[in-house]
């Protein structure tokens, strides 16, 4: 792990922000369990470095737009923890009063695009943003996360080609856990753990980032605004990254083994970073724990929050259907 | 008052839109070099420039979605989707995005995107190119479904439909363009969900849209020679649908047939039929009749095409078949 910063600021922001993640997540898992957390729930734990390295690299005029798996990217784009989890819970003070769910968080004051669960089909919006950006010559770049799945989606293709073509301001991030649902990668896809190569397909520029490493992370997604802002068109950034988790809360796993998991848990983003700190003479343990504790106590807060807020109004269902 | 073909029509308003508006723009499979599959856009790549008149690849998921996107931040795209056949390939995009992005971010999100495709068959172009799935988008909360049946409905339709912050699939019947009409100079606009009493009767009510409404015109001539007075309600929009216009119309006629040009299984007509008996069932002297094309792929053959399709005569035989008259 390196770093061309020792800003003390920017680490800390970093391990708070996926130390945050973390805590959120499990509190989730337990919530979603407990019965208070329905539907469908899907934890970044594992991924947590990629959200926080890519989107701490981007300025307030760009926009993000993800998949379902969106937990991470709304948290480390500052959205409140508070407003997140009322949302888990159908709450009124949820984001979308309760209408979105876990898959589908909106903060537009954050250009915080959603949260979208159909596999793929967030990539022509994200090329769509850029489009708009590019038309009213606006500054700005789009980050569309999606997973190894969705690049098996007829949505990648025309999007990658489109966004090349009209050489649009867009990064295609490619979160690379390695799993579409149950299904290994090398099952799925015929390059297999090549997968980012299909980008010269389109003449598009690929870049390598290391997933479990939140200062890799953070180096890659800077080069590539670089390049996009110098207005050489769309990056594909490939992270190859492991969920710690099944693919929603309710997975028992069956396809992969406890060998596999235990390797990539030796990698785990935050326990590695942590170790980072320390040795480095960044943070000392003491700093660390302080910031730990005050992570849970706000994701407590947030749990309590969402509790204690009412259920949306029966009307509200028959609201914003129409703009 | 100035003639317009629906083309005409289609077109005018398009250079008005962006002539006054720099956030519109034009994108879909060659709207610009070709001057549009329909010739709709002829002339616009040279007037508006590639950035506004946009050629796209063959890729409608990737339109439709960027247009989405391009709409998300304030934009008005107007998308051309060469048929509604090509449309099912960008269906998840309208169904699962244009449709759910306001509401599933209560109201964060607006979709303001005109989706212009043509609909309809009679053209002899088989079964993968005639088809109808109006009646599939309205059935979608979230979205709104243009229906046109001549040039001044068009225009006026057209202009609201830009204006809408709501995606709309605008609908352009493959033979209607050359269809002629009076459209004042004075602009004026057509609000959604506004049926239009295309000709006033007594006798019995006959209720279309898009090309149907054409059908049923002629029907109406016809039945006049037996002496029956026909109204010929054109509902111009099927979501929102205009439940009053016809609930009053067959309170005066005690009678009604629904035409329109899709199959009958699942067919809008279906739905017409459900509104008609939960609003004015007593007021009926019978049931509520329907012609749609037949339950099968549109065959190629002019002479089987068109033995399929609704037709004025078919329309007359289930008037006198229902009601006697």
């Amino acid at each position: 792990m390196t770093t061309d910063t020792l800003d003390k600021t920017i680490l800390n922001k970093y391990y708070e922000q996926m130390f945050l993640i973390r805590i959120f997540e499990e509190y989730c898992d337990r919530l979603y369990k407990q019965g208070n957390i329905k539907g469908f729930c899907h934890l970044y734990i594992g991924q947590e470095a990629i959200a926080v390295g890519s989107i701490n690299a981007l300025t307030k005029n760009d926009y993000i737009i993800t998949h379902y798996r969106d937990h991470g990217h709304a948290l480390a784009r500052g959205m409140d923890p508070n407003i997140i989890m009322s949302e888990l819970m159908g709450k009124t003070t949820g984001s979308s009063r309760g209408k979105g769910g876990s898959m589908h968080l909106f903060d537009t004051n954050l250009n915080f695009m959603g949260g979208h669960a159909i596999v793929g089909g967030h990539l022509p919006i994200a090329t769509g943003l850029a489009l708009g950006l590019k038309y009213r010559k606006e500054n700005g770049t789009v980050v569309c996360f999606f997973g190894d799945g969705a690049v098996n989606e007829g949505e990648f293709h025309e999007s990658m080609n489109l966004a090349a073509i009209w050489n649009l301001p867009v990064i295609f991030f490619l979160e690379n856990n390695y799993y579409g649902m149950g299904s290994h990668i090398s099952r799925t896809h015929s390059m297999g753990e090549n997968i980012s190569k299909i980008a010269d397909s389109y003449s598009v520029k690929s870049i390598q980032a290391d997933g479990m490493d939140v200062l890799d992370v953070a180096k890659k997604t800077k080069s590539a605004i670089e390049k996009i802002r110098k207005g050489n068109g769309p990056v594909l950034i490939e992270a190859k990254c492991y969920r710690f988790r099944g693919h929603s809360v309710q997975d028992p796993q069956f396809y992969r083994d406890k060998e596999e998991i235990e390797k990539w848990s030796n990698r785990d983003p935050i326990q590695t970073f942590k170790n980072f700190l320390i040795e480095s003479g960044t943070l000392f343990e003491d700093e660390i724990q302080k910031t730990e504790r005050k992570i849970r106590e706000q994701v407590e807060v947030a749990v309590k929050f969402a509790q204690d807020s009412p259920l949306p109004h029966i009307e509200s269902a028959y609201e914003h259907i129409y703009a | 008052m100035p003639k317009m073909t629906l083309r005409e029509a289609i077109s005018f308003g398009l250079t008005e839109a962006l002539d006054n508006d720099s956030d519109v723009f034009l994108m879909g499979e060659d709207v610009g070099k070709f001057e549009g599959s329909y010739a709709v856009t002829k002339g616009f790549l040279d007037k508006y420039g590639k950035d506004r008149v946009r050629d796209t690849p063959i890729s409608e998921s990737a339109i439709v979605g960027s247009g989405i996107g391009a709409a998300l931040i304030g934009l008005k795209p107007i998308i051309e989707i060469m048929t509604i056949n090509f449309a099912l390939l960008a269906i998840d995009q309208i169904v699962n995005h244009a449709a759910k992005l306001s509401y599933m971010s209560d109201g964060q999100l607006q979709v303001p995107i005109v989706i212009r495709t043509v609909t309809g068959g009679g053209a002899q172009l088989g079964a993968t190119h005639s088809q109808n799935f109006e009646n599939w988008f309205a059935s979608v909360p979230g979205l709104t479904v243009v229906t046109p049946s001549d040039p001044y409905d068009a225009l006026g339709l057209l202009r609201t439909s830009i204006n809408s912050p709501n995606p709309v699939i605008f609908t352009e019947h493959a033979t209607l363009y050359r269809t002629q009409g009076d459209v004042p100079k004075k602009p004026y606009s057509i609000p959604f969900g506004k049926a239009k009493i295309k000709k006033s009767g007594t006798d019995i009510t006959l209720i279309a849209y898009s090309k149907s409404v054409h059908t049923a015109l002629e029907a109406a001539d016809l039945l006049a020679l037996k002496g029956i007075s026909t109204e010929v309600i054109d509902l111009r929009t099927l979501n929102p649908l205009d439940t009053e216009t016809i609930v009053n119309s067959i309170k005066k006629t005690n009678r009604a047939i629904v035409i329109e040009e899709t199959w009958k299984t699942g067919g809008f007509n279906g739905e017409l039929i459900a509104r008609i008996q939960e609003n004015v069932f007593d007021s009926l002297d019978g049931p509520v009749g329907r012609i749609n094309s037949d339950d099968v792929p549109s065959p190629y053959s002019g002479n089987l095409e068109s033995s399929i399709l609704p037709s004025a005569n078919k329309i007359v035989d289930l008037a006198h078949d229902l009601y006697g008259i």
